[in-house]
């Protein structure tokens, strides 16, 4: 294996992790290789600008707009676009609608694979052994975990991100939500809805009127 | 043989833990410099996505079992700068600047690839440039929609012995039928070797869960891959 060594040179460096990234980090901006401005911006970006709202919105206009749901089942990565959604790992996307018969989920089984675009950095679940190695042969007990219970005659269809396509997962839009507007619709859709891992929220009960 | 990282369909890994949406996106800050300082590297133009990826998957078996994903990140990042010659053990090991200060040296010339340094003005446009992974190919569509193909066993890399692959093992070997096509999209096999891009037709492939698993938890339970034409055949 003409890769592989036996010994690594990221052993050169201190252990302890925190300790590696700054000696890492330290030495590359003494080199002038890095700019700590552009670490800043990364991460303000992926940490404040860039998250699951975004494919909320996508999701609530799918809902509320027969044209755009059209659109982006047949071209996600243009009508995400047309959002304003584009960029690092949603280059080539692809979403995939939850029905009666059929419930999605999506999971990076090599790495840890993920529509940043629509939804940020991916949540420490995703990127665990335990999801990678189970989801696809155990969907079900998966769903369990996070308090998901399918009915007996829905099919799980579950997408291994294994080339640079990224899946998005349209939840079924719940009933009792006709009327409603984008950004009510858009706070019924979870992170983990738009990856399989939940269902879209009902909305809150109306307070009844006190007959007395 | 796979690499622990084809982790699909392994036993024992225990529950899955969901996690609060409120919960910060980096559980802590070097999490976030790990993530910044790779992706900031990555634009000096030195490597390619397949290539970094490959580069965490050769971590030694007890690196990659004991490491945090993070901590997966940053020690294949110092791996891949030494070994595309961006910078040195000697580097890494601190002994090039205890060498300057020993001398008296407070700046070194400039680094080679100090002009591709990827400025904070720029991080926005690189970031929503992204990087297609789709090319026009030489190589035309052998399958259509909905026909049967078996995927090639065992799951390794053709090329290179070891190499990176993203054929994962549990569907070596399996029967599937071509659910989408994606058209044409760079060969990981080949691209995270330097042996060219080698785009070749990309297509989704429906698998039943009962022909990957003895015991599915449902009959009517598929899976579905995102697989390249010279890792299947027909049937």
């Amino acid at each position: 294996m003409p890769h592989d060594h036996s010994d690594h040179p990221h052993a050169l460096l201190p252990p302890e992790p925190a300790l590696r990234v700054k000696a890492l980090e330290t030495i590359l901006i003494r080199k002038g290789l890095i700019d700590p401005k552009a670490l800043n911006e990364i991460i303000d970006t992926y940490q404040n600008k860039i998250g699951p709202q975004n494919g909320a919105q996508v999701v609530a206009r799918a809902w509320s707009d027969a044209e755009f749901r059209a659109a982006l089942l047949s071209d996600a990565t243009a009508a995400v676009s047309d959002l304003g959604y584009f960029g690092r790992q949603g280059e080539h996307m692809v979403a995939v609608e939850n029905t009666d018969a059929v419930h999605n989920m999506i999971v990076c089984t090599l790495c840890s694979c993920y529509p940043w675009p629509l939804l940020g950095i991916p949540p420490a679940w995703y990127k665990s052994d335990a999801y990678r190695a189970r989801v696809v042969r155990e969907p079900r007990r998966v769903l369990a975990d996070f308090g998901v219970t399918l009915a007996a005659g829905t099919a799980v269809r579950v997408w291994d991100s294994t080339a640079e396509i990224r899946y998005l997962v349209i939840p079924m839009r719940p009933a009792g939500t006709e009327g409603l507007d984008l950004e009510a619709l858009a706070a019924l859709v979870s992170r983990d809805s738009m990856i399989g891992t939940a269902l879209a929220q009902k909305p809150a009960q109306k307070p009844t009127q006190d007959p007395g | 043989m796979s690499r622990l990282h084809d982790m699909g369909g392994r036993f024992g890994d225990g529950p899955v833990i969901p996690e609060s949406p409120d919960a910060p996106v980096f559980a802590a800050d070097w999490q976030a410099r790990a993530l910044a300082v790779t992706l900031a590297c990555g634009a000096l133009g030195q490597w390619n996505i397949d290539i970094s990826r490959h580069a965490r998957e050769r971590l030694s078996p007890q690196d990659y079992t004991g490491f945090s994903y993070y901590q997966i990140w940053i020690s294949a990042l110092a791996d891949l700068l030494v070994e595309r010659g961006v910078l040195t053990e000697a580097d890494l090991a601190g002994q090039e600047q205890e060498q300057d200060r020993d001398q008296g040296q407070a700046d070194n010339p400039a680094h080679p690839l100090a002009a591709r340094m990827l400025n904070a003005e720029a991080v926005a446009a690189v970031l929503a440039q992204g990087g297609p992974a789709s090319r026009d190919s030489d190589q035309r569509p052998k399958f259509s929609l909905g026909q049967a193909v078996r995927c090639r066993h065992p799951a390794d890399n053709c090329l290179v012995e070891g190499g990176h692959s993203r054929l994962p093992a549990y569907a070596a070997g399996a029967r599937g039928y071509i659910f989408r096509l994606h058209g044409s999209h760079v060969l990981p096999d080949s691209n995270a070797h330097d042996l060219g891009e080698a785009p070749e037709p990309l297509y989704a492939v429906r698998f039943a869960a009962r022909e990957l698993w003895a015991h599915p938890e449902h009959r009517d339970d598929q899976v579905i891959l995102d697989l390249w034409q010279s890792y299947l055949a027909p049937l």
